[in-house]
């Protein structure tokens, strides 16, 4: 809830699309100094920004990660208090403050399916959980991926966001990035030949439907059968 | 027609008294004695579909390279028994649904098996002479636990190799003689030889279902020999039973029964995607997948597992009891064997060595309703808590406070549970009498006012 | 609709009915309660067995016809329906069609005392010609026990029963490679910061819990390893075992700080019950049911920048049992 207030709060200060370009900088002074420090350098309460590059910028402000309430909180995905544009300006100040890697461009149709499956299996799915429906890992919730774009797939695995380990080119290559992509987007909508799927998570949500689904409807009749001599 | 039929079948067995006899046995009548009836149809499709299954299933574990229809898996590695069940699922021609239908009844199979043992429990039917009916159930929801989790293990997909190693290391926290098990049942350490397949195998269609059966065979016996219990009622007494009979009164009842069972099954499992081994990929000793989970019946286990602070308990440098012995085998152990000694501790601390064929509603016997209530309660709630990471993901609930709150709270509400519902058991019993008083006062006054009745 | 129904239900009475009817013989006692006829009833449940003989066939048509979509779906909801619409058919007939009769039956009588008591004398008179009946009882016991014994003595083969060394095994050895999932030998120089790799010893057979190891690299200054471990992370790179010591699973999780002074210091988590070992610290145990530390592999870099095993893991692999602390993998 709090969250929510200060959102709101964060979209009613952000300036409105005017039809100058918004300045990086401004907004920059406006709404990421107080914890980024100037010119990015970092403080107590944020990390330095210099030489994160766009890459970064791009995800966590896309994501709506950034900006957070609190310092300590474990950013979340959600609407993002800025225009396209102003998220455009913001990226482009945050580059210019150091050296850093530019927004990747992935080419998910260029990946193979089995392949992401096998990376994604030794890489991601301890925490994202095999189909990419989010989990648990001590401290952190981690996020399903159903909302995740291609580019923000290859963003996060170049630079680890929050507490997630971050895999350079050495150890995933551009060409398996793509495969990993194509992967966890084929994982948004796969294979359901089975029919209702339940939220490709296995037992949890299976157990609910043998109990109250199956449980309440074999209830139901056993009491249909059991009343007698109602004719 | 019929008469030549039952000539042709009595000459031959001379069994037509007892077909007779059989045929207007009478059942007394109340849904909740329907239950046990929808286990018994839930095992009737489990052997269907498993047979069906068998027909396809290698249980092989040597490996292969897949290049089948289903292109995500293209080229990975993976056993034969895995293979087998992706074609299964999808070059077998309703092959996935009798699979699913397959799951969907071993988990249906043990919601009834539940379900009709808390109507045991809270209706005192499990007192003598019914006592070893009882015990014979107990032990077909143990096995039934057993061979639902070496079904979930033969698929070989992510999840049952994790819960396979889960289940090794249980057995391997057994103090004295962990190892040793482990190594027998395995053929040597985690992953085991190949036999331990044929022998998942032959134990999953074979002796479980076979053990199952036998004992079913057995409780149903028994059952019949004792004749059904009953609720206190007109006519119904202790020495005599009201109901209808086999047939034709309970015959299509029952019949009935065992269709909606079906039916259901069929349903999920042509609707409802159970256990997508081809999502969850092969397994491999490094691999793991986030959140993974045993089918529901076993999920008490798992958050046990996750609930029993970390320790081992080791004097110097020897560990004595290993850590998944508290909550994947004491904890199991401590449940059936409450549930095993109760029949037993009823007799024993209410004095009452009595016949009962007449059930005690729940309120009739606060102490046993009380117990049970808590024992459910504290079970449920170490179930619940082997869900709170996926409530975390769905519901932002801490999975940090969750595990602390079910920590505290397993020990704190079974006993107010059994306080509350002890009192509300005996509050209830109290209204029932001050009406029973109130009518019989009545009564008199009536007959008091009323002028003498003329003869 | 409705006549057409009267003329089906008619052809199907003439075609049924034709056949010869027996002479129904009037006895003087009846043992089924007659009942009211229900027609209505019977058109339903014949209805029913209608609807069910229609699902049914579809279930072959869906089986037979490949190009439906979600075949499984349609073959499900056939069968399913097919069998919904029995049950209906059946609890119709239970309820209006057949007549429900309360019984009374004698519960059966709880015990047999005279033939209790026979079945006692009869056992004991058997046994009247036996003068030591305890001394045979005892000997008999004995050869039972003896022989059930020797009946069980083959399950022994299922595995090396009394030999725990199986359980220390390793394939790592002092030199051993540490090799990526593709078999690519990994070098210091790649392992980087902030991620982790998965690593097996070159040559052996992955399946085994020995086998995979779990590497990251911390700052040197960061680590605080068990004493007598100098040396063992070259360049801050440590190695622990994958397998959690709790329950076998893979340690697939690490965690990261973005941003260390408000988030929580490097971890390895286990995704089965959540436990959570200090990579920093020897794999201390920080959070879940484990109960002991990961076993850590000593590293050493080879003359091409290679990582390699200085010796075998600091302890037993995986899942704890009785007595496991006292010895080394060997």
């Amino acid at each position: 809830m709090r969250r929510l207030l200060a959102v709101a709060a964060v979209v009613l200060l952000a300036p409105g699309a005017a039809a100058a370009a918004p300045s990086g900088s401004g907004l920059y002074a406006e709404n990421c100094l107080s914890c980024h420090g100037p010119g990015g350098s970092g403080t107590a309460r944020g990390p330095r920004l210099r030489g994160v590059g766009a890459i970064a910028a791009d995800f966590y402000l896309r994501t709506g990660y950034m900006p957070l309430l609190s310092p300590g909180d474990q950013p979340t995905r959600r609407r993002s208090p800025f225009t396209a544009r102003q998220i455009d300006a913001l990226v482009a100040y945050v580059a210019s403050l150091g050296k850093g890697l530019p927004v990747p461009r992935p080419h998910p149709e260029r990946g193979s399916i089995p392949v992401g499956l096998r990376l994604f299996t030794e890489h991601c799915a301890g925490c994202h959980q095999v189909v990419g429906e989010g989990g648990y890992v001590t401290g952190a919730r981690v996020p399903p991926l159903e909302q995740a774009s291609a580019t923000q797939i290859a963003e996060a695995v170049r630079i680890g966001p929050y507490l997630m380990p971050r895999f350079p080119r050495t150890q995933i290559s551009d060409r398996q990035l793509d495969s990993l992509v194509a992967y966890v987007q084929w994982a948004k909508h796969p294979d359901d030949r089975g029919g209702w799927a339940i939220g490709h998570i296995g037992p949890v949500p299976e157990g609910l439907v043998a109990w109250l689904l199956a449980g309440t409807a074999l209830v139901a009749v056993c009491v249909v059968i059991g009343k007698r001599n109602e004719a | 027609m019929i008469r030549s039929t039952v000539r042709f079948l009595d000459e031959r067995s001379g069994g037509a008294p007892f077909l007779r006899k059989a045929l207007r046995y009478v059942f007394p009548d109340h849904w909740s004695f329907l239950l046990g009836e929808v286990a018994l149809y839930a095992f009737v499709v489990l052997v269907g579909t498993g047979i069906y299954l068998t027909l396809f299933f290698d249980p092989s574990t040597a490996t292969t390279h897949y290049h089948g229809e289903y292109q995500p898996l293209h080229g990975l590695e993976m056993t034969h028994a895995y293979r087998s069940v992706v074609d299964i699922s999808f070059k077998v021609k309703a092959g996935l649904l009798i699979r699913q239908t397959h799951h969907w009844a071993a988990d249906v199979f043990v919601v009834a098996i539940v379900l009709h043992l808390l109507r045991i429990f809270f209706t005192g039917a499990f007192r003598k002479p019914r006592d070893l009916t009882y015990y014979l159930g107990l032990t077909m929801l143990a096995l039934a636990l057993l061979e639902g989790y070496l079904g979930y293990s033969l698929a070989d997909d992510l999840l049952s190799g994790m819960g396979l190693a889960i289940g090794y290391s249980v057995l391997m926290s057994v103090p004295f003689v962990g190892a040793n098990l482990a190594e027998l049942v395995w053929g040597g350490p985690f992953p085991g030889t190949p036999a331990f397949w044929s022998r998942m195998y032959v134990a999953h269609v074979f002796l479980f279902p076979l053990l199952i059966a036998t004992l079913l065979g057995a409780h149903l016996l028994l059952v019949a020999a004792r004749h059904h219990t009953q609720f206190r009622g007109p006519r119904k007494t202790e020495r005599k039973v009201v109901g209808v009979p086999t047939f034709p009164g309970q015959t299509p009842r029952s019949l009935g029964l065992m269709s909606a069972v079906t039916a259901v099954l069929f349903l999920l499992g042509g609707l409802v995607q159970i256990n997508p081994i081809w999502l969850w990929g092969p397994y491999h000793v490094a691999s793991g997948t986030n959140g993974a989970q045993p089918d529901w019946y076993l999920g008490w286990l798992i958050g046990a597992l996750r609930l029993v602070p970390g320790f081992d308990v080791t004097i110097g440098h020897y560990t004595l009891v290993p850590n998944p012995f508290w909550g994947g085998a004491l904890f199991p152990l401590v449940v059936f064997g409450f549930l095993w000694a109760f029949p037993w501790l009823e007799r024993r601390f209410t004095g009452d060595h009595a016949f009962h064929n007449l059930l005690d509603r729940p309120r009739d016997a606060p102490w046993r309703t009380a117990i049970g209530a808590a024992l459910f309660t504290w079970v449920a709630l170490i179930f619940l808590a082997g869900s709170a990471d996926r409530v975390f993901v769905t519901f932002f609930v801490s999975y940090g406070w969750q595990i602390l709150f079910f920590r505290i709270a397993v020990w704190v509400v079974p006993v107010v549970v059994l306080l509350v519902t002890r009192r509300v058991c005996l509050e209830l019993q109290a209204s029932e009498r001050v009406e029973r008083e109130r009518e019989l006062a009545e009564e008199e006054a009536r007959r008091a006012a009323a002028p003498e009745p003329v003869r | 609709m409705r006549a057409l129904w009267r003329y089906l239900v008619a052809a199907v009475v003439l075609l049924l009915g034709r056949g010869r009817r027996p002479p129904r013989v009037e006895r003087a006692e009846r043992i089924v309660p007659a009942g009211e006829p229900s027609p209505r009833a019977e058109l339903l449940v014949l209805a029913l067995f209608g609807a069910t003989a229609a699902c049914a066939v579809a279930f072959v048509v869906v089986y037979a016809v490949e190009s439906i979509p979600h075949q499984t779906q349609f073959l499900g909801l056939s069968l399913g329906l097919a069998f919904a619409f029995l049950a209906a058919a059946l609890i119709v007939i239970a309820s209006r069609l057949v007549v429900t009769e309360e019984l009374e039956e004698d519960y059966p009588v709880p015990a047999h005392p005279a033939e209790q008591e026979a079945l006692g004398q009869l056992v004991e008179e058997s046994g009247d010609r036996m003068t030591r009946k305890r001394l045979l009882l005892v000997g008999g016991g004995a050869a039972g026990a003896a022989l059930g014994a020797a009946l069980v003595t083959p399950a022994l083969s299922l595995g090396p029963a009394f030999e725990i060394a199986p359980f220390f095994r390793t394939p790592w050895r002092r030199g051993v490679r540490l090799v990526d999932e593709d078999g690519r030998p990994l070098h210091a120089h790649d392992v980087l910061e902030e991620t982790f790799y998965t690593a097996y010893p070159e040559g052996a057979d992955r399946e085994q819990l020995g086998a995979p190891i779990v590497v990251v690299r911390l700052r040197p200054a960061e680590l605080h390893l068990p004493a007598g471990r100098d040396g063992w992370a070259p360049h801050g790179i440590v190695a622990y075992s994958k397998i959690c010591t709790h329950a076998g699973c893979a340690v697939a999780l690490y965690r990261k700080p973005t941003f260390p002074t408000v988030e929580p210091r490097p971890a390895l988590v286990c995704p089965c019950h959540y436990s959570t070992f200090d990579p920093a610290r020897g794999a201390k145990v920080l959070f879940g049911p484990a109960g002991r530390p990961l076993p850590q592999l000593p590293l050493f870099v080879g003359p091409s920048g290679e990582l390699r095993a200085a010796g075998n893991l600091s302890g037993p692999v995986g899942p704890a049992w009785w007595g496991v602390r006292n010895r080394r993998p060997s």
